[in-house]
């Protein structure tokens, strides 16, 4: 009996629509197995790789600029080779995909849960206090994230003094990143917000004086949350971006712990000299993932609501 | 003789679960100057019919079979460039909501011309004489102010009015209203209703009217076609199709229009919904809601036949004489 | 329009004092002005003395009546990284970063918006989907890695293109030009690429997706009713009516040019604003942070207020709005 319940709900749910769309969207499937495995790779980095190329103590200066395994000069210890102070390029890649990851998501947790309030409250109450919000999204969204927080980075730099810059430095990221990118995610909930107040429903809910936070909570939200969630995917590939291009720029993620864009910066000083791979596979991850994030956004989007498009 | 024809209809839709038959084999034909009113409920079929005359089904959507005759021309298998031809020119189109059929950004006086130089040979100067005249038939006020006008600046009605005078552009021998009474508030659609009563009788134009109220085809057309589920149910004479409905699904159409005078507790309803598409019973597609229905009914659909000594047709197993149950 | 425009001018200015405001506060309540002017061995009580010859005890409005004053004059004070006054510095590195921007909008508006036109009329063609997967790389790569990847193949394999610097500029009435020689295009070949790209796939995925919206309006299909030519309808209604986000979202594009070039400038060592600015936030040097603020603000209201404007010559509703009629 549950066995059989169980088998029909996972016929319905092989039939579903969205899983249909998703099992035959070999992009959507390939972008997925990459996601999952860089969460597997990077978060299980300690379990995977023995190397610790983070702790100066590991390091020998002996071992740097070994080239990939593959060719001529290279050994079957450094895979993708090391850097010039004997850091495992794989090892560094599996660390520094954790911080990006960790950038990209916080901060987008931050984004959205500035931004649906917002932007709820906005599109439910309309009139002066949907102005008010909404103005100032507005006045943010013409300026460029990445320039707000670079900005709020600078500050923050100022404000707290060197020694300690590096121990709040990942915090600061994330707070800069997550309050550069809300208003989308404002204008997106309210949106949403203003279709739905509109309905008939809502309009019996206000009429049996349910207290308005439970119209919100239980109708509005619930309603507006799946879209912004879908934006928020894209916007994962967009924070994860703007963290490694602040942290190439030297004004992101210290060379202590560093992220892929970090990574980036420090083999950028090679690229002249030939040592390529020290810049290029950090730079193919950021992309790869990235790339990834991009397509099952894209592939969410089209598949839950075309007119997205 | 019939402006135009269609013969066995077929409106397919390919999707990933199958073939869907949105229209199956519908046959009719409009004389000049007449209006036959098409009518069903939102599904049955009957926007696609108009759709599918002049070419314009969304894809996926495609005639899948049958013919379409303008003036003994078949123009079903015309390419997109001959089609665009007979469209506008020799069918004329109205939708249903005149407000989102104008461009916005055009006064209507550009959006006249441009449709009558697309067709026609004249001078700029002779499509704008046109142009007014076009409005002033349609009963614009001032027309020669009103062609800077832009649509915003015209109400609903008029606006219809101008989309009218847009379909009219190239003297069409056809035109198909999609609704085109619908998004109207109930005084202007009398207006509506007359003006394209005036065209039929004074142009001779063949208007092909597709709505789903009832009380629009009582007061404009000659006949009517009632479908039901992609087939046509019933098609005769308008008053003898009110008055005395023969196939079962137009009698509870009927009925379920409320008259003055009458004393209903609760108006009369089919029980149960038109049948979705991928959900279609093998017979008759109306047996399940029926009280009528016989064994036959579910396993056989009825042809269209000709009601004996009436100039009319119903697809019901209640007047084919085959039915050896009768 | 007039007041329309004064409105726009009214916030605009608004938004400014609102960003000088922040500016200010940057300036004076970020770190220590007085302990990044003098040297450690200076006592307080001469730092004392100083705040109040530089006017640092003065009431809040005072001060930043002053900062307004001095800031409408170009004037933020002394860069304490390079302890040279801001706007010197800024003057100096202008037209370093305007013709990288310049030159980078054309290329992306250009090719933007024929991208997404392509795209967007004909979605299934092969040239279509291969844009559309080009595009979403372009969004998913860096612009930091695409300078760095063209500087590895241009620069350092194949040796053609300048990896870094402005090449030879030619000195006209004080702007410091690349564009008079031939080095100096070479040498902006590949910063201005790198920094088209991106804003040339977002240009273009607008573009694209405005189109297939609009294409699908109910104004479009009645035009494809009136039988219309082809041309026609995608290039006079359904181009024009992609206007209004287009203009939109190339404005806020070009705006962001100027946010990317310091991206674009540090990667190939260009001696522009953007360069200047990383370094000020680097060092902390919070008069260099604070002008850059300002002017890019500026910059980017300016865009706004274009855009606005440019609204009306689209929009005959606006206009309509404004003459106080609907």
């Amino acid at each position: 009996m549950i066995l059989s319940n169980l088998e029909s709900k996972w016929a319905g749910f092989l039939d579903h629509d969205v899983t249909y769309s998703f099992l035959h969207s070999p992009t959507a499937i390939i972008a997925a197995i990459i996601t999952v495995s860089f969460f597997i790779l990077s978060f299980g980095a300690p379990f995977i790789t023995s190397y610790t190329p983070f702790d100066p103590g590991s390091l020998d200066l002996m071992d740097g600029f070994i080239p990939p395994a593959w060719t001529s000069d290279g050994v079957a210890e450094h895979l993708l080779g090391t850097d010039g102070q004997g850091r495992d390029i794989l090892a560094a890649i599996f660390y520094g995909t954790q911080v990006s990851l960790t950038v990209g998501l916080l901060s987008v947790v931050l984004s959205i849960s500035i931004g649906i309030p917002l932007g709820i409250i906005a599109g439910y109450f309309g009139g002066i206090t949907d102005t008010a919000i909404m103005r100032v999204a507005d006045v943010q969204l013409t300026i460029p994230p990445i320039l707000i927080a670079l900005m709020i980075d600078g500050v923050a730099r100022t404000v707290f003094t060197h020694s300690l810059h590096e121990v709040v430095a990942i915090p600061v990221l994330i707070v800069s990143i997550g309050i550069a990118s809300w208003p989308q995610y404002a204008r997106i909930s309210r949106s949403g917000a203003m279709v739905e107040r509109k309905k008939d429903y809502i309009a019996a809910a206000q009429l049996i004086q349910t207290p308005t936070y439970l119209i919100l909570i239980r109708h509005i939200v619930p309603n507006v949350f799946g879209p912004t969630l879908i934006v928020a995917t894209i916007g994962v590939a967009v924070a994860i971006i703007i963290e490694a291009t602040l942290s190439f720029l030297g004004v992101g993620v210290p060379p202590t712990a560093p992220s892929l864009g970090t990574l980036i910066r420090i083999g950028n000083d090679f690229v002249f000299s030939g040592e390529w791979w020290i810049t290029f596979f950090p730079a193919f991850t950021l992309v790869l993932l990235v790339l990834s994030v991009n397509l099952i956004g894209d592939w969410l989007r089209d598949t839950f609501n075309p007119k997205l498009r | 003789m019939a402006v135009l024809e269609v013969k066995n209809l077929k409106v397919e839709f390919p999707t990933r679960r199958g073939v869907l038959t949105a229209v199956d084999g519908i046959s009719l034909s409009i004389e000049a100057g007449e209006i036959l009113g098409i009518v069903g409920e939102s599904g049955a079929g009957k926007s696609l019919t108009g759709a599918a005359v002049v070419g314009l089904l969304e894809p996926p959507g495609e005639v899948a079979g049958g013919e379409i005759i303008l003036h003994g021309r078949d123009i079903t298998h015309l390419s997109d460039k001959e089609m665009r031809k007979v469209r506008g020119a020799q069918i004329g189109v109205i939708f249903q909501d005149p407000l989102t059929s104008l461009n916005p950004l055009y006064t209507i006086g550009r959006q006249l011309t441009e449709t009558i130089l697309t067709h026609v040979r004249l001078s700029p100067a002779q499509a704008k004489d046109k142009a007014i005249s076009l409005l002033h038939e349609v009963g614009i006020p001032a027309p020669e102010m009103r062609l800077n006008a832009y649509p915003h600046e015209f109400s609903g009605g008029m606006r219809q009015r101008v989309v009218i005078a847009l379909a009219l552009c190239c003297d069409p021998s056809v035109i198909i209203a999609d609704e085109p009474t619908t998004a109207l508030d109930v005084s202007v659609q009398a207006q509506i209703i007359a003006l394209l009563k005036r065209l039929a009788k004074e142009k001779g134009v063949a208007t092909m009217l597709v709505t789903h109220d009832m009380g629009v085809i009582a007061e404009a057309a000659d006949r009517v076609a009632v479908m039901y589920s992609g087939r046509l149910a019933e098609i005769g004479a308008v008053r003898k199709v009110i008055d005395e409905p023969k196939h079962p699904y137009t009698v509870g159409l009927m009925g379920s229009i409320p008259q003055i005078g009458q004393n209903l507790k609760k108006l009369p309803n089919i029980p149960g919904a038109m049948p979705r598409l991928n959900t279609r019973p093998i017979g008759c597609a109306f047996s399940p809601r029926c009280t009528k229905s016989q064994d036959i009914c579910k396993i056989k659909i009825p042809d269209l036949s000709p009601i004996p000594k009436e100039n009319r047709h119903a697809a019901c197993w209640l007047y084919q004489e085959e039915n050896e149950y009768a | 329009m007039i007041s329309f425009t004064i409105k726009r001018l009214f916030q605009s200015v608004l938004v400014m004092l609102f960003v000088a405001l922040l500016s200010f506060f940057l300036f004076n309540f970020v770190g220590d002005p007085i302990s990044n002017m003098v040297g450690q061995e200076t006592s307080h009580a001469e730092m004392d003395e100083l705040r109040d010859r530089l006017g640092l005890n003065d009431p809040f409005i005072v001060k930043f009546g002053r900062f307004l004053g001095d800031a409408v004059q170009g004037k933020f004070g002394i860069s304490y990284r390079l302890q040279r006054p801001v706007d010197e510095l800024i003057v100096e590195r202008m037209p370093a970063t305007l013709e990288l921007v310049f030159l980078s909008a054309v290329i992306a508006t250009v090719l933007g918006v024929l991208g997404g036109l392509v795209t967007g009329l004909k979605p299934h063609s092969w040239f279509s989907k291969f844009i559309l997967t080009g595009s979403l790389l372009g969004v998913s790569l860096p612009t930091f890695v695409i300078g760095i990847l063209l500087i590895y193949i241009f620069a350092v394999t194949l040796n053609w293109l300048p990896s870094f610097g402005r090449g030879e500029v030619v000195d006209i009435g004080g702007w410091r030009t690349g564009f008079a020689t031939v080095s100096g295009w070479k040498a902006l070949i590949l910063p201005a690429i790198t920094l088209a790209l991106y804003q040339m796939t977002l240009i273009l995925r607008i573009i694209r997706s405005e189109m297939l919206e609009v294409l699908r309006t109910d104004f479009i299909k009645f035009a494809r009713a009136r039988g219309l030519k082809r041309w026609d309808i995608n290039f006079g209604h359904a181009l024009r009516n992609t206007l209004i986000p287009v203009i939109t979202v190339t404005g806020l594009q070009v705006g962001s040019l100027i946010a990317f070039s310091i991206i674009t400038e540090t990667v190939f060592q260009w001696p522009g604003m953007g360069s200047l600015f990383i370094q000020g936030v680097q060092f902390a040097d919070v008069p260099v942070m604070s002008a850059y603020l300002v002017l890019v603000a500026l910059f980017f209201v300016t865009i706004n207020l274009i855009v606005d404007l440019l609204y009306f010559v689209v929009d005959p509703r606006l206009r309509s709005d404004l003459k106080g009629g609907h």
